[in-house]
């Protein structure tokens, strides 16, 4: 239904504005908290771009996980309190492999320099 | 708040101004009779981790490390009802450096940067020294304390993050007693040292979450990740364990400081919610509040590495 401009399109226009524009007549909280605007849109950027794969393979990961079908919500809160009872642990690949990738897309989506991300 | 300023008799004020970063308290800057000085204020005496120990404690804090010989701000004044400007004290303001990421990048702080693991060690004993007599009031916890305060935070807010319940499991399996209780700064990290280019560490900032508790908090706390900024040495990015404990001098074993370093991104990851939660409940609109909520995903890598290699 909506063709454009795409919403990729429109928070770019805003990041622009804001860095360009904005930014350059402001200075210190507010400079501070624009570079922050800048960070969150680019946050919301990436999740409309890698959101959605990343949430079905972590979906497929815990289907296989755990045996049985369900949401993402339903599986992870499974998860959560299978680990929380301490009936799985990190000790099982599985479980590792799944954390860790769900933690490596989550990463690229909200900081993706962040250094913690390399190390893994 | 510059007549409120003015009141308190410290000479004409000047060039008010409030300094960015700072999530939690309020920082401004100015000068009062050409003099430089800093304003540490709670907003509309709003705490937002409900663990800080109020400013008149922190100042008093301050002067009672400083008799050990930690470095710290001068306290000029601390503030009363009558002064107006709510609850909040006045300090000399150091000169150097806060950002993390310029203190482990910047050419200007290479030649000084080879010292400060050390020299955080050998201030963190200055501040673990200090005579627990005559201190205010102060909160005590240990790891398993730590824990159980997080955990419920983390179970209130409602989220469910699973790297974070295997670390609560871990750690509480393993949470060492605490022996000595000692003055734990609480918030020791980049961020919180006034750094010089010369002089090194210069100030101890931000008091606010000190308690008395296990001596390898402190240790173990800059060491997270978190406060790194990029450099590939484990104690703040600068420097490595052995000069940390060096300078620190003993009476605290590696593995203690390696768990509650594991403890700390926990930690200040249920603390990045604690302020997003500021944001989603309307306590404070700003985008800082709201978008902090998005480092908790950089805690949990963190933890996940920290587990795999402690497995």
């Amino acid at each position: 239904m909506i063709t454009s401009p795409t919403s990729l399109e429109l928070i770019d226009a805003v990041i622009g504005f804001i860095e360009q524009r904005a930014a350059p007549q402001l200075k210190d909280r507010d400079a501070f908290l624009a570079r922050v605007a800048v960070n969150a849109l680019a946050a919301v950027r990436r999740e409309i771009e890698l959101g959605p794969s990343a949430q079905a393979a972590a979906t497929q990961r815990l289907v296989e996980l755990l045996g049985h079908e369900g949401d993402f919500a339903g599986l992870n809160a499974e998860l959560c309190d299978r680990l929380a009872a301490g009936e799985l642990t990190l000790k099982d690949p599985a479980v590792l492999a799944h954390l860790k990738a769900s933690i490596v897309d989550q990463v690229r989506i909200d900081q993706p320099n962040y250094y913690g991300l390399k190390a893994l | 708040m510059e007549d409120a300023l003015n009141a308190l008799n410290l000479g004409a004020v000047s060039g008010l101004r409030r300094l960015s970063g700072g999530a939690s308290q309020e920082t401004w800057a100015f000068e009062a009779g050409g003099k430089p000085l800093i304003l540490r204020r709670s907003p509309g005496g709003f705490s937002m981790s409900g663990d800080a120990i109020g400013l008149e404690k922190e100042a008093a804090l301050i002067r009672a490390a400083s008799v050990q010989g930690a470095p710290v701000p001068p306290v000029v004044h601390v503030c009363t009802p009558a002064d107006g400007l709510g609850e909040a004290y006045v300090m000399g303001r150091v000169e150097g450096e806060t950002l993390g990421r310029r203190i482990v990048r910047d050419e200007a702080f290479a030649a000084v940067r080879p010292t400060l693991a050390r020299r955080c060690g050998e201030v963190l004993a200055a501040i673990h020294s200090t005579p627990l007599e005559g201190l205010p009031q102060l909160p005590v916890s240990d790891a398993a304390r730590e824990l159980e305060k997080y955990e419920a935070i983390y179970r209130d807010i409602g989220d469910r993050r699973p790297i974070f319940e295997a670390a609560f499991r871990w750690l509480k399996d393993r949470a060492p007693p605490l022996e000595t209780p000692v003055l734990v700064h609480g918030d020791f990290r980049n961020g919180n040292l006034m750094i010089h280019p010369q002089a090194g560490l210069a100030a101890v900032l931000d008091w606010e979450l000190a308690h008395l508790g296990d001596p390898a908090e402190d240790l173990g706390w800059i060491c997270v990740n978190s406060w790194r900024f990029g450099g590939d040495k484990p104690v703040g990015g600068f420097g490595d364990y052995e000069e940390l404990m060096a300078g620190y001098g003993g009476g605290v074993s590696l593995e203690r400081v390696l768990y509650w370093q594991t403890l700390g991104p926990l930690k200040w990851g249920v603390m990045c919610l604690i302020m997003y939660t500021a944001y989603a409940t309307g306590a404070d609109a700003s985008v800082e509040r709201a978008m902090i909520g998005r480092r908790t995903s950089e805690t949990e890598i963190d933890l996940i590495a920290l587990l795999e290699h402690a497995a």
